[in-house]
């Protein structure tokens, strides 16, 4: 319907566009500032209902956005900073990639805080509020970030997100541990964050602007030198916000937080921000090779690094954790090899089965009553029906088994990757075991065998609320489905509808995607099944070994204790960075400031006390001696004043 | 008689009071002392006088200039009659309480 798009257009979207932020953030004040009256039923009703809003909101959006003829357009809503030469509107960007990650964030999100009410319910009524609050603070930001016109107000939604989850990973605030997670997760986001800010800044000097319109039009005519900078700087920030080496320790303690956060937060649309900036960047990262080349290197080892961690750990979410940050690392990879569209793809369906394992762990925690070490579990199928077979399409899914949605988004990154270098795929091939291993470890010491835990855990074992199995059942059919937007071209020709849907943003400035067409057809499936029969393998075996695992004192060995201790990351990083800068802590405290400043206030009032005892020598009561030094001074003043010069 | 003279004998007479008041320990003598002082400003004073007056009177018949010092004088000789009548009741008193005239005694005020 090309005849439809015109102004008329434009101002219905412009409208509508302003209204998807819009409610969570009446959500958030309605419950931040309601807390202490709003029951919880109402609590949750607005928490639910305005993300839902905008949910509808964003799917009204999304059909005129597919229509044909559909121009990308920016609503300026204000001036947000007009001064001197700067000028920052306040406007929001309303193309394919944005309105993609609208559907992501508000659908996912909807289910979450769904979820989330059931999950929460044993909280009192200002604490579950509270958590509601920030929940819709956080979908705010989200919004924020993803509909921002320029960078600045990208990053406004940057620091929004990190805020929110600073706030809900120590959301339990009461306990240290919780505490201290969330300002790890804080700070090492603040080291990024100082890289996204360096970048902006760079941009404002090299192109007296930082909406996206304009600095894509004048990056081409830019130094290569500027451009590889800012790039990098943009992806340090990045690394920080999606963690990715060497900013990515802080995701597996951000657990700490409630199941659902992680879900939200840490595994569906926060930690993908970071994919999504270096998407929208695409034009200038294109420009920059040599930032290319490290973003695929640090995603592939990240991806390696974290996978062979997740093997060996025994919390639940912990193994989450590092699976989505080598998910994460995936993405990078594809990023980095320019399969834009595939890492975008594998962004909406980690979102679906990442989403869904977190709240099927969720789920399995709840019944536990707050038992996380998977080495305490097992056997739940029996117990939780449709928490088990959710979790194992999730499982699935992450795999990469066809036709779940997983391996649709993960082949097309790897397709790309083996275009780029063979090597890449090789090692991203290995990663995609190590996944299928890990996962279905945790899957078989969970649901399968004997139930380990204790007689009372026994007892209780129950299928959680509806609540939060219809949210488990929805993002399963999506896991399962979701691929089937990007089926590519070996299967059906012109089936890839997320490629055609994205290509307008993705291929803005001329520079063609890495074409998948270099690979024959058949080179291509005979890759694709190689890769599918060593994942089944990988499964089997894992299958094979932890279905019938036994509690025994183990202790690995070698590299299992190095995967164990998750190579000694933390330990190095406290090392170089912790130990360093606590002894120079040590050192000023100690030296500089005990003898060198309170040396000085000291020895003032040690210099004032010693010559007022020595002056007071001088206050003998000799009447005699007073009058001589009188005379004395006399004497010598008058001597002064016979060589005084005027 | 040159106005040297008179400056010289007032210097040697202050002289004479300064080293009384600096060694002698007798109340009664360094009042003495201090009584020397003054008078060698007096002695002072009234030279300079006389010598303006004379300056002037080569030039005026009916000058009064220099007259203001002889004046001072007056001023000064009063007022330290005045200290005096003071000073020695002091001194009596001091007599009456400790015994002796002794200044280094009276170092009481230090603490």
């Amino acid at each position: 319907m090309p005849a439809r798009s015109g102004p008329n257009q434009v101002i219905v979207m412009s409208k509508l566009i302003s209204l998807v932020p819009l409610f969570p953030l009446l959500g958030f004040l309605i419950n931040g500032l309601g807390r202490k009256i709003l029951s919880k039923q109402l609590i949750s009703l607005v928490g639910v209902g305005t993300v839902a809003a905008s949910f509808v909101v964003s799917l009204l959006i999304f059909f005129e956005v597919r229509q044909e003829g559909f121009q990308p357009d920016i609503v300026h809503l204000f001036n947000f900073i007009d001064t001197g030469k700067i000028h920052i509107p306040f406007a929001f960007q309303v193309d394919q990639l944005s309105i993609l990650f609208l559907l992501i964030i508000t659908g996912v999100g909807t289910l979450i805080h769904l979820y989330s009410t059931a999950y929460m319910h044993e909280e009192a009524a200002p604490h579950f509020a509270r958590y509601f609050a920030y929940l819709n603070l956080f979908v705010f930001s989200m919004l924020l970030l993803v509909l921002g016109a320029n960078y600045v107000i990208m990053f406004i939604g940057w620091e929004g997100v990190g805020l929110c989850s600073y706030l809900l990973i120590g959301f339990w605030f009461k306990n240290d541990a919780f505490n201290d997670a969330a300002k790890k997760a804080f700070v090492m986001n603040r080291i990024g964050d100082l890289g996204f800010l360096l970048a902006v800044f760079w941009m404002f000097s090299q192109f007296g602007s930082a909406g996206f319109t304009e600095v894509f039009a004048q990056g081409p005519q830019a130094p290569a030198m500027v451009i590889t900078g800012i790039t990098l700087l943009l992806f340090l920030a990045a690394t920080g916000k999606s963690a990715q080496i060497p900013l990515f320790t802080w995701l597996p303690d951000a657990m700490a937080g409630p199941t659902p956060v992680s879900a939200l937060i840490h595994a569906a649309t926060m930690v993908t921000a970071g994919i999504y900036m270096v998407a929208r960047s695409h034009v200038l990262f294109d420009l920059a090779p040599i930032t290319q080349h490290t973003i695929a290197l640090i995603g592939l080892a990240t991806a390696l690094l974290a996978a062979t961690i997740a093997i060996k750990q025994n919390d639940i979410k912990k193994v989450l954790a590092y699976s989505t940050v080598s998910q994460l690392g995936y993405m990078f990879l594809g990023l980095g090899v320019g399969a834009y569209t595939g890492a975008i793809f594998h962004v909406m369906t980690h979102a679906f089965f990442k989403a869904l394992l977190f709240l099927g762990a969720g789920s399995v925690i709840h019944a536990m009553h707050h038992e996380q070490d998977i080495r305490n579990m097992g056997g739940l199928k029996k117990f939780m029906p449709v928490t088990h077979i959710t979790f194992l399409i999730g499982c699935l899914a992450i795999a990469g088994i066809p036709p779940f949605s997983g391996f649709f988004s993960k082949d097309e990154i790897l397709m790309g990757a083996f275009v780029r270098n063979p090597v890449y795929y090789v090692l991203g091939v290995a990663g995609a075991l190590m996944t299928a291993f890990y996962m279905f470890r945790l899957y078989a010491m969970t649901f399968q065998g004997q139930f380990r835990g204790t007689e009372k855990q026994r007892n209780d074992l129950h299928e959680s609320p509806s609540a939060m199995t219809i949210p488990l059942i929805i993002l399963a059919i999506l896991s399962f489905a979701g691929g089937l937007v990007g089926i590519p071209e070996v299967f059906a020709r012109d089936a890839h509808r997320l490629e055609h849907f994205l290509a307008p943003v993705l291929q803005m400035a001329g520079v063609s995607e890495t074409s998948q067409g270099h690979l024959s057809h058949s080179f291509e499936l005979m890759l694709m099944g190689a890769t599918v029969l060593l994942i089944l393998g990988a499964i089997f075996l894992a299958l094979k070994t932890f279905s019938r695992y036994e509690r025994k004192g183990e202790s690995a060995g070698g590299l299992g204790r190095l995967f164990e201790n998750k190579w000694y990351v933390d330990e190095l990083y406290d090392a170089i960075v912790n130990k360093p800068l606590k002894s120079l802590g040590g050192f000023l405290n100690g030296v500089v400031e005990k003898l060198g400043i309170d040396g000085i206030v000291n020895g003032m009032g040690r210099g004032v006390q010693y010559a007022g005892r020595q002056l007071r020598l001088l206050q003998s009561g000799q009447v005699g001696s007073y009058i001589l030094i009188m005379v004395v001074a006399t004497v010598i003043l008058f001597i002064i004043q016979l060589f005084w010069k005027h | 008689m040159p106005v040297n003279y008179y400056i010289f004998l007032a210097i040697a007479l202050f002289c004479i009071g300064i080293a009384g008041v600096l060694t002698r320990r007798n109340a009664i003598i360094i009042f003495m002392c201090i009584e020397l002082m003054l008078n060698a400003v007096n002695i002072l004073l009234v030279s300079f006088s006389r010598m303006h007056y004379l300056k002037a009177l080569a030039v005026d018949k009916a000058t009064t200039a220099g007259t203001e010092a002889q004046l001072f004088v007056f001023f000064i000789m009063v007022v330290a009659a005045a200290e005096v009548s003071v000073g020695l009741a002091i001194i009596v008193m001091m007599y009456r309480n400790i015994h002796s005239v002794d200044v280094n005694f009276l170092n009481r005020l230090k603490h």
